[in-house]
């Protein structure tokens, strides 16, 4: 089966995932389609990061099925390297090579994992650091930039793979309140630019304003979802009205 | 008693014995012992430092036997004495080795470097193993998202950013080794402490035996304490950059 645009460009069918005893995804099932902006919110400990992590194979699920265009992820013959290359993953920690310069950290992955021309993908490099305004940070190493700024960096990384969909997950939770907003603006234009964008988030606001659709999750379940503005106005089940109430 | 050194003199003999002219006659012998020493210490660090390294990457290795052989051979080589290691080598290997037509001589000091080497390897092991896992593990996670295999995870990711952890303990290690290659001269290895005995009993006084082996750890600790003082500056520095 050869996918095409018209199908969801990620599927999720009733994923399971158990750390030992502890379930914690317990029968997920969404799709996203192409150009789509999701954000998974929650409170701590429902699975988020995880339920990310499984649909770029870093973790592997229990049962169920995940397609990243109609690719089955779940599958032991997997090519994790297609698959990857299809998808980007941003971390909450950054996880910027720390002995490698901002340029070289966009630079290394598709030199060595995409064996691309070396000019090539520094003028593509130096271009995507433009693109997350970061020109003059080129030749600064991840200890010498600030938190905001290595996220930034570590989004040019993941986009240098060109992946079709970008994982964000909880991006801005490590930063500096005042370093936030220069992050979310970065996703905003990627969102505009028509990229695929599933973000784990706490950031109600923003979620509210980039967001197509949203998926609240509580105890490795999807509880509710919906477009942001209903979603938001006028959630049923009383465990996402009490988790609303007591972020917004 | 103290009449006899005058009556030395009366006799017309050579100048009065003094310690320091003594030292600085026999100093040219303990110099060539001591380069020994050094040579020994450097070819058994690299070849420990090889060996180790390759031993620590298998004690990480994804593959239960390589791991528990790789962990079993180091943990017996680093809690062997150095000592019996020494020996071992020295009555196990042998005196030359046929390699096609070509003999190859293996003279003691040579036995007795890769006598060195083996706990050095198996320091050094745990010295690796250490520090790559000492990387976060965000570190891994992140060059799998972007695609990298677990090989180019280890080379171009992990094990550049061990050096640098590892560079202290390492020249921690070099010094303690530098120290310990006088245990050479117990297997009739021509180092140092073995030419320093010798010139002992050339002189056959009594007197000179503090001094000469004063003297002789004097060497050692000239050559070994900046090596200990650089190692502190860099942990200090290597602290202070996180």
């Amino acid at each position: 089966m050869t996918w095409t645009a018209d199908q969801p460009l990620v599927s999720l069918r009733d994923v399971h995932k158990s750390f030992g005893a502890v379930p914690v995804l317990k029968g997920i099932s969404f799709d996203v389609m192409k150009g789509g902006v999701v954000c998974i919110i929650g409170p701590s400990g429902s699975g988020k990061s995880t339920l990310l992590r499984c649909i770029n194979a870093l973790v592997p699920i229990d049962r169920g099925s995940i397609r990243v265009e109609g690719q089955e992820v779940h599958d032991p013959k997997l090519d994790k390297l297609a698959l990857r290359r299809k998808v980007g993953m941003v971390f909450q920690q950054y996880n910027l090579f720390p002995h490698r310069t901002a340029l070289q950290n966009v630079m290394m992955a598709p030199i060595h994992v995409l064996k691309q021309d070396k000019a090539a993908v520094e003028a593509r490099a130096r271009a995507l650091i433009q693109k997350v305004r970061l020109a003059g940070k080129e030749d600064a190493y991840p200890g010498e930039l600030s938190g905001g700024q290595q996220q930034r960096v570590a989004i040019a990384r993941s986009l240098a793979m060109n992946p079709d969909v970008m994982l964000f997950d909880e991006v801005t939770a490590a930063l500096d309140p005042e370093t936030v907003k220069e992050v979310l603006v970065t996703i905003r234009e990627l969102a505009a630019e028509g990229m695929t964008c599933m973000l784990v988030t706490h950031e109600m606001g923003f979620a509210r304003e980039i967001a197509d659709h949203i998926y609240f999750t509580d105890r490795g379940v999807i509880v509710e979802h919906g477009p942001p503005k209903e979603f938001f106005s006028n959630a049923r089940d009383p465990r996402t009205r009490q988790f609303l109430s007591q972020i917004l | 008693m103290l009449l006899l050194p005058a009556a030395a003199l009366a006799a017309g003999e050579a100048a009065p014995f003094s310690i320091p002219a003594t030292l600085v006659k026999w100093t040219p012998l303990i110099a060539r012992g001591f380069a020994l020493n050094i040579i020994i210490s450097f070819l058994a660090m690299a070849i420990g430092t090889v060996l180790g390294t390759f031993l620590g990457l298998c004690q990480i290795s994804l593959l239960p036997p390589v791991r528990g052989s790789s962990w079993f051979v180091t943990q017996f080589f680093r809690n062997a004495p150095w000592l019996v290691l020494l020996f071992y080598c020295m009555l196990l290997l042998p005196f030359q080795i046929r390699i096609g037509g070509t003999v190859i001589p293996l003279p003691d000091w040579i036995k007795a470097t890769f006598g060195l080497a083996l706990p050095v390897m198996a320091n050094m092991s745990e010295l690796v193993r250490g520090a790559i896992q000492s990387i976060p593990y965000g570190q891994w996670e992140s060059a799998e998202a972007l695609a990298f295999t677990r090989r180019q995870t280890l080379w171009m990711i992990i094990l550049p950013q061990c050096v640098k952890r590892m560079l202290p303990p390492w020249m921690n290690l070099y010094a303690i080794l530098a120290v310990a290659t006088p245990l050479c001269s117990v297997v009739g290895v021509s180092e140092a402490m073995t030419l320093t005995g010798d010139a002992l009993a050339a002189i056959g006084r009594h007197e000179m035996l503090v001094p000469m082996y004063l003297y002789l750890l004097s060497w050692f600790f000239i050559y070994c304490y900046p090596i200990a003082r650089a190692t502190t500056a860099l942990e200090r520095r290597f602290a202070v950059a996180g």
